[in-house]
């Protein structure tokens, strides 16, 4: 009974914070906290349980029984740890747009908590339909606030945005439907149910087609470089705490997507297509950080290094083996903490510079020197140091690369080098050399110090001990390679 | 025995009882033409009318056991009461936004509005209770003359006359494709009724080229009601010069009522859907999906719009009814619930913040510019019908769409399931974009009373019936689209009558095909 709620509650606070928005006030804030804290406190016994098996915890009630449709909900590590980043962004989220958002808090904090709980649906609904359902709900509030809260051009982001999720969205929805239709003609039962999906027999031809419609989908969302276009002009113009959730999290529904359904649903046609992902892959890697070099604007170079390390997950998630796919976790939330606490502090720069332009900067060390040292941390992590979450991840990426093609794993590793310069040069020309202009700037303000000393230390925590994290996605990711060899 | 006989017999008790519902509605249009004669008032023939639709609605033969023929005019069956009851509600969601409407309206008495309201809504049910071509048709002019003297209703807009005009010629023309087709079937069959195709050996040279060029007049009669590309040309014209309540009417009322005779017709006897019209209608489907989509991309007016959205939205319509079979009729008919919330509810919203009484409906995108920021409510609302005809979760357009493409799937329409997709994705621009303008700031200076006082209706307090039944239709859009198991069971109980039951009636038929002279 917990899951369901874990999506309904913050549905519920983010409808009462719009109501209390109403009235005018800093309610809606409190109020939006308070529905965050109540979740987290919720997941904390299923996350001390002690399953038998990789599943933690399961829901099921009818919904359209007519079409074979039901909600269903189920929990294992990977789904887990997923869900706590969810949890602990969508807070961090919250407090900083404290300030930031000074009009209209109450829909803000309504489309901020329903994007969070279309997340957290994504991460836990194991019927087919639900989960599409759940997808394409989460859109809606994130395209408002990027349409309202965003920056100079945020319209057309917000509609490049909703077209490109969308539009990828319904060939999923034909993908699944057909899946459905398929396993019907095999064994007689309109279903879908996920693990009843699993091994559905069919053609060769057929598995492919669906593989890709499936693919697709969260090839847009992770994003996959030929289907990147919506991501740096979204990035661009988000308010902060959007940029946060859609790189932190959203970003991460796509990873999933492909580790929970398309893989495992049709591991023949993945096996045959995972060149082409990897080549993909390494092509985002690649391209992604070269973009990222020649940007001037901050939040764009962030954008770009983004897609250049959700590369790394497309490889690794194609490349399939445990060691990868552990991988693909440690990096799927260090990205997460590292690129939302860039997006961050770009958005804690443009509040005080009012310009997210690279070339107006410079020597900001001696003013902000707070702000900097932090920046200097993420950015370091982002290029990964050993020692911090990130490198942990694209390190057993690399490692299970190189057993499934080399190289791709070679190719990839290249992509580390062009981190170092990207990351170095944004460091170099924001923060050192001369200053452009003198000016007396507000170094970060405490709520924002907290977060970053929260986000620093859960870096530092993965990339020191990574252990706890892969023993709770070990059973999850243990079964779905298992599922493979089958 | 003489026919008046016959029939007296063929109706008998509950056939009457089955015909209350429009015995109802006829006798409130004579009412309300008696309460005008008496005293006019816009809220009395309101008031009268739609108590007259509720009763009708009450008096529906709900739980009726199988289909049952009264005459071989008439059949009524759970499908009919299904229709029935979404005519009534949109026809009395009109009327409700018309009384706040009309209130205004200077060039004359607003009552007869109401009355030809009613006489329409007559029509529609009739029509959707046809189970024979001359009551299709009787049911088809009633509707098209009445509506006809709502469309020109404010008589000082010249866009509103223009309109009528369109409606008058095309109705006209394609009520002649519609005749002659019907005269070509008898020709063949001997017989007007839909299910009794075979009932008389022709003696016709060629039946089968008779039957298909009948076949082609009267889809493209339908066509044209149905505005389908391409008999598409005359709706965004009409919708645009309508007052904003009777475009819902057009949308919803009349299209939905045509396309009720489009699947009783075709699924009346297996024969009666020839490959040719299969071919004919997926291909308008696939064209309306296409071209509606595209053209709606550069309107800057909402109702025409709406008009080319309506369009593409009968595209999709037309897809569940070629996979007619296991979900097909299921999904048509929640669709067709979907269609009628989402539309009657976005042609609310544009009467709500209109007047009959200016020179045109607040139509044009400019003036709905910011309409978060002054009516939060009401851009709320019209946001969901928006969302909902895009096809997005949580309302019933989402599951209406998905439904639709459950049956293309199962029954591998591969052609107009791709065109669905993609018509889809075009449509989300357009609908997105209206939503943008009404998140847009305002534009600087307005708000200020100079620039407000010229249009007052912006400013005052928007009618409360009209905000309730906006209101209801909101509910209802996101209740059953994220409930949809509490319509589904009476969806499936509303197949189209049953083809075994066609046996019983067949004598009737049998009788009164040799009565003809």
């Amino acid at each position: 009974m917990i899951l369901p709620l874990l999506v309904i509650v913050p549905v519920i606070g983010g409808v009462l914070c719009y109501l209390a928005g109403l009235r005018g006030g800093t309610a809606p804030r409190g109020l939006a906290l308070a529905t965050l804290l109540f979740d987290a406190i919720l997941l904390i016994p299923l996350t001390a349980a002690h399953p038998a098996g990789s599943w933690i915890a399961h829901f099921e009630a009818p919904w359209i029984p007519s079409l074979g449709i039901s909600l269903r909900f189920d929990l294992d590590g990977l789904s887990l740890l997923l869900l706590w980043l969810t949890l602990l962004l969508g807070i961090a989220s919250v407090l900083i747009s404290w300030r930031e958002i000074t009009h209209r808090t109450g829909a803000y904090h309504l489309c901020l908590l329903s994007t969070t709980a279309g997340v957290l649906g994504v991460f836990i609904a194991t019927d087919l339909f639900l989960f599409f359902f759940l997808w394409e709900l989460m859109l809606v509030p994130m395209y408002f606030l990027i349409a309202v809260w965003g920056h100079e051009r945020r319209m057309h982001a917000a509609i490049k945005f909703f077209l490109f999720t969308q539009g990828s969205g319904l060939l999923m929805l034909v993908a699944i439907l057909a899946l459905a239709f398929l396993h019907q003609r095999a064994t007689g039962e309109l279903t879908f149910n996920y693990f009843a999906l699993l091994g559905t027999p069919m053609s060769r031809s057929s598995s492919m087609l669906l593989m890709l419609g499936f693919f697709i989908a969260f090839a847009v969302k992770l994003p996959v470089v030929p289907v990147h276009g919506w991501l740096p002009d979204t990035h661009t113009q988000a308010p902060t705490a959007g940029s946060v959730l859609l790189a932190g999290i959203l970003l991460k529904t796509g990873a999933y997507g492909l580790i929970r359904f398309t893989v495992p649903l049709f591991p023949e046609a993945a096996h045959r297509f995972a060149p082409v992902a990897m080549a993909l892959g390494v092509l985002g890697i690649l391209y992604g950080a070269l973009l990222a070099i020649a940007q001037n604007d901050m939040k764009r170079l962030v954008a770009y290094s983004s897609i250049s390390h959700l590369g790394f997950v497309l490889v690794g998630v194609f490349a399939w083996n445990t060691l990868a796919l552990q991988g693909v976790v440690v990096q799927m939330i260090a990205h997460g903490i590292s690129t939302g606490a860039l997006f961050i502090l770009v958005g804690a720069l443009q509040d005080r510079m009012h310009t997210r332009d690279m070339r107006e900067m410079g020597g900001l060390w001696q003013t902000l020197p707070r702000l900097s040292g932090t920046f200097l941390f993420f950015a370091v992590a982002s290029l990964g140091l050993p020692g911090l979450g990130n490198f942990v991840g694209e390190f057993l990426i690399l490692l299970g690369a190189w057993h499934a093609a080399p190289w791709a794993a070679v190719l990839s590793a290249t992509g580390l080098v062009m981190a170092a310069i990207y990351a170095l040069l944004l460091m170099q020309r924001t923060f050192f050399g001369r200053p452009v202009k003198q000016r007396r700037l507000a170094d970060l303000s405490a709520r924002h110090r907290g977060v970053m000393a929260a986000m620093v230390a859960g870096l530092v925590g993965l990339g020191v001990i990574p252990q706890p994290v892969l023993n709770l996605a070990a059973p999850a990711l243990g079964q779905l390679v298992q599922g493979e060899a089958r | 025995m003489s026919a008046a006989q016959t029939i007296g017999k063929a109706i008998g008790t509950d056939g009457l009882r089955l015909l209350t519902p429009l015995l109802v509605l006829s006798a409130g249009c004579v009412l309300v033409m008696l309460q005008i004669a008496w005293r006019r008032s816009n809220t009395l023939s309101a008031w009268l009318a739609g108590l007259v639709l509720l009763a009708s609605l009450l008096l529906l033969p709900y739980g009726t056991s199988g289909p049952r023929q009264v005459t071989p005019m008439l059949l009524f069956d759970s499908y009919f009461v299904f229709t029935a009851i979404l005519v009534l509600l949109s026809s009395l969601a009109v009327a409700v936004f018309a009384h706040a409407y009309l209130s205004r309206l200077g060039s004359g008495p607003s009552d007869e509005f109401y009355l030809l309201l009613l006489i329409a809504t007559l029509g529609a049910v009739v029509m959707l209770a046809s189970d024979h071509f001359i009551s299709f048709f009787l049911g088809l002019e009633t509707l098209s003359v009445a509506l006809l003297g709502l469309i020109g209703y404010p008589r000082h807009r010249p866009l509103a006359a223009e309109a009528a005009m369109k409606y008058l010629v095309l109705a006209g023309s394609s009520s002649a494709f519609l005749l002659f087709g019907i005269a070509l079937l008898y020709a063949v069959s001997g017989t007007l009724a839909f299910a009794a195709s075979s009932v008389m050996p022709s003696a016709l040279p060629h039946p089968g080229l008779y039957r298909l060029v009948a076949l082609a007049l009267i889809v493209t009669g339908i066509g044209f009601k149905l505005s389908v590309v391409p008999f598409h040309m005359w709706a965004p014209d009409v919708y645009e010069g309508a007052p904003a309540p009777v475009g819902a009417f057009i949308a919803v009322v009349s299209k939905l009522s045509v396309f009720t005779v489009l699947v009783r017709y075709f699924l009346a006897e297996p024969g009666n859907a020839s490959h040719a019209t299969n071919v004919a209608v997926a291909l308008f489907a696939v064209l309306s999906m296409l071209v509606g989509n595209v053209l709606a991309l550069t309107q800057d007016n909402l109702k025409r719009l709406l008009a080319y959205s309506s369009i593409a939205h009968l595209g999709y319509l037309l897809v569940a009814f070629l996979a007619a079979g296991r979900f097909g009729l299921q999904a048509s008919s929640y669709y067709l619930a979907a269609y009628a919330v989402t539309t009657v509810g976005a042609f609310g919203a544009i009467s709500l913040l209109s007047s009959g009484g200016e020179v045109a409906d607040e139509g044009a995108l400019a003036e709905w510019r910011g309409l978060f920021w002054r009516r939060p409510a009401l851009a709320s609302a019209l946001s969901l019908m928006l969302l909902s005809l895009a096809g997005i979760p949580p309302t019933m357009g989402f599951i209406a769409k998905a439904f639709i493409l459950v049956a293309g799937v199962d029954r591998l329409l591969v052609l107009p399931v791709t065109a669905l997709v993609l018509g889809s994705i075009i449509g989300l621009y357009y609908y997105l974009r209206v939503i943008v303008v009404l998140l847009s700031p305002l534009p600087s200076g307005a708000g200020s009373a100079e620039q407000e006082e010229e249009r007052p209706q912006r400013l005052a307090r928007l009618p409360l019936g009209g905000v309730l039944a906006l209101g209801g239709l909101c509910v209802l859009l996101v209740g059953l689209g994220a409930w949809p198991q509490a319509l589904l069971p009476t969806l499936v109980g509303a197949a189209p009558r049953a083809t075994q039951a066609r046996a019983a009636t067949r004598s009737v038929v049998l009788h009164l095909a040799e009565d003809r002279p």
